[in-house]
């Protein structure tokens, strides 16, 4: 009997795919049947209100798109009287995404979200540390790591670490939100990118620089989701342009349990469900029986050892 | 990427959702002057639920150089659920639309829409007028086929550069609307003009509420117009997008709620606003 049930350390996911963090919203049930994801994980949100950054806020380039949206937010408050009760009709995992400029704010907001209706939260580290200079916290160990124990002192819901691209110490961070005590890590976010009219020789986004995401970003990603896989021993969620059941499935035998969906959903508004359907009929055709059977399934015994220590896997 | 296929769940979607991913069949692909050319695909009766100023967010096909990857906001130009239709006009601008140029008859276009809040007439209304120029002209053409439904007199004031740019003035006719061209190669369109001509309509017949799109100039004029007569009005606004739907954050403009400015986004509250709470740019 196939099965596409996941589990990510005390979560049950009926199945491995959900979006990815600002790429989904409640407008999505226009389209899909939410309550076929394996799990809802909601925009960023903060503790206050937040405008977001200037237009433009997007713009494409080859295969991918930069995104500098800067987090627009109607704050906590909001957020729990009309968010969570939205999803509260599902029955899935709700997760929320959250942001803050402090290691203190991230612990307050993470405590006020700590309500029924959410299952987990996801601490979104890649956003700029106002302590910093506004570099990320996800840049660093030990940002990271200051930012995930005042969060796990703040509550006893799951907690996932979003991983930035954005850093040479990749194994490094995903050990110090494991040791601070992470049950998963989402890896990865945007990786930090930029383009330039030439006509007009201005940066094409609003804000100069953003995130680049999409079918571009997958072997990054991919490659970040292997190295956690390896360093750490909590679940990783694979993210950064998956577009395709081979995508998925690329992630999980990388070592991923589960798959967020993020920049494909603006190009095709259903793919989600798709990829579950996909995934299925690939598992089926290949005479895989349990997502878990793919989990980590890569065959790397072979690889020179210049490739596993290109960066410093162990 | 593959694209949702057209039958799948078709049957079971319909009156759940609002908005779909659909194949649809190139029917045409003309020219209808130097700029403008139109699109007429074949569509499913499912995605033919529009309402006017609503758009469709379309993948544009990648041609040389071009490989546009995010979808294009396109507003409805025509939609006929009797003959399966759907029509854009569109102008050639960048990579997007160079690719739909090159869409010949029989080939495959995939759609996802209707999309955003569309222009509403008010029950009580019985003469309503709309004012745009050049390519506003396609997003406004859909309002005269809902005001003839719902028995209510249009009064189409159509501006652009030359008598040949004007477009939609043929349809406004059909619909049995008064229709005023005014040109620049004529000397008419000038902002001053425009104000007399519709000062006219509003003392004549009266007007009971304005409908307009884009040109910040013309919002101006209709807003100052509007507090002076107070008459309200509905403004369809433009912004770049990435989702079409509300999830992603980008195109938001701000707009004036009562003196208090508030971000919107223009795919989901949008593209059609208060014509007093828009802000020009």
């Amino acid at each position: 009997m196939l099965s596409l049930e996941t589990r990510i350390g005390a979560l049950a996911l009926k199945n491995p795919i959900m979006p990815a963090s600002g790429t989904f919203s409640e407008d999505l049930a226009d389209v899909l049947d939410l309550g076929a994801l394996g799990a809802h994980v909601t925009k960023t949100v903060t503790s206050e209100t937040r405008n977001g950054n200037p237009t433009p806020r997007v713009c494409e380039v080859r295969g991918a798109m930069l995104n500098s949206i800067g987090i627009p937010s109607k704050g906590v408050a909001h957020f729990l009287d009309h968010v969570v009760p939205f999803y509260s009709q599902f029955d899935v995992p709700l997760i929320v995404s959250i942001s803050a400029g402090t290691a203190d704010e991230f612990a307050r907001t993470c405590a006020a979200l700590d309500v029924p209706g959410v299952a987990g939260i996801e601490v979104n580290i890649s956003c700029p540390n106002l302590e910093e200079d506004g570099k990320a916290f996800a840049m660093r160990p030990s940002t990271t790591e200051a930012v995930m124990q005042k969060v796990r002192g703040a509550t006893a819901l799951p907690l996932w670490a979003k991983l930035s691209p954005n850093t040479g110490e990749t194994t490094e961070v995903a050990q110090a939100a494991e040791a601070a005590g992470a049950d998963a890590l989402v890896v990865c976010n945007t990786l930090l990118a930029m383009a330039i009219d030439v006509e007009t020789r201005r940066p094409t986004l609003g804000n100069l620089m953003g995130g680049l995401s999409g079918p571009s970003l997958k072997p990054i990603a991919l490659r970040m989701s292997y190295q956690c896989a390896n360093a750490v021993d909590i679940p990783i969620i694979g993210c950064g342009g998956i577009s395709t059941v081979e995508d998925v499935v690329e992630f999980l035998i990388a070592g991923a349990t589960a798959v967020q969906v993020g920049t494909a959903t603006f190009i095709e508004a259903g793919i989600m469900e798709r990829l579950i359907a996909d995934l299925r009929a690939w598992m089926q055709a290949h005479g895989v029986s349990s997502v878990a059977d793919l989990v980590g399934s890569v065959r790397d015994q072979e690889a020179g050892d210049g490739m596993l220590l290109a960066e410093g896997v162990s | 990427m593959t694209v949702l296929d057209a039958a799948v769940k078709a049957d079971e979607s319909v009156g759940r959702f609002t908005a779909f991913t659909r194949d649809t069949i190139v029917k045409s692909n003309e020219a209808v002057n130097g700029d403008y050319r139109l699109l007429v695909v074949s569509a499913p009766e499912e995605i033919l639920n529009c309402t006017p100023g609503q758009f469709f967010h379309l993948l544009c096909p990648s041609e040389g150089a071009d490989h546009p990857y995010l979808r294009r906001p396109m507003s409805i130009y025509g939609y006929d659920r009797a003959r399966g239709e759907l029509q854009f006009l569109y102008k050639v601008t960048g990579a997007g639309t160079r690719g739909l140029a090159t869409l010949t008859p029989g080939a495959q276009l995939n759609v996802f829409g209707p999309l955003g809040r569309g222009y509403s007439i008010a029950p009580d209304h019985s003469r309503i007028m709309l004012v745009a120029r050049g390519v506003g002209l396609a997003t406004l053409a859909p309002l005269a086929q809902q005001a003839r439904d719902q028995d209510c007199e249009l009064v189409a004031v159509c501006s652009a550069r030359s008598p040949d740019m004007l477009l939609s003035v043929d349809l406004f006719r059909d619909m049995g609307a008064k229709v005023i061209t005014l040109t620049d190669a004529e000397g008419t369109s000038g902002t001053q003009n425009l104000q007399h001509v519709i000062e006219a309509e509003v003392e004549g017949q009266g007007v009971d509420a304005f409908y307009t799109c884009g040109s910040n100039r013309i919002l101006r004029l209709l807003q100052t117009l509007s507090r002076r007569f107070d008459i309200p009005g509905q403004i369809a606004l433009e912004q770049q997008m990435a989702c079409g739907l509300g999830m992603c954050q980008c195109c938001v403009r701000s707009f004036d709620r009562g003196g208090r400015f508030v971000q919107e986004r223009v795919c989901r509250e949008g593209p059609v606003f208060d014509l007093q709470e828009a802000l020009s740019c």
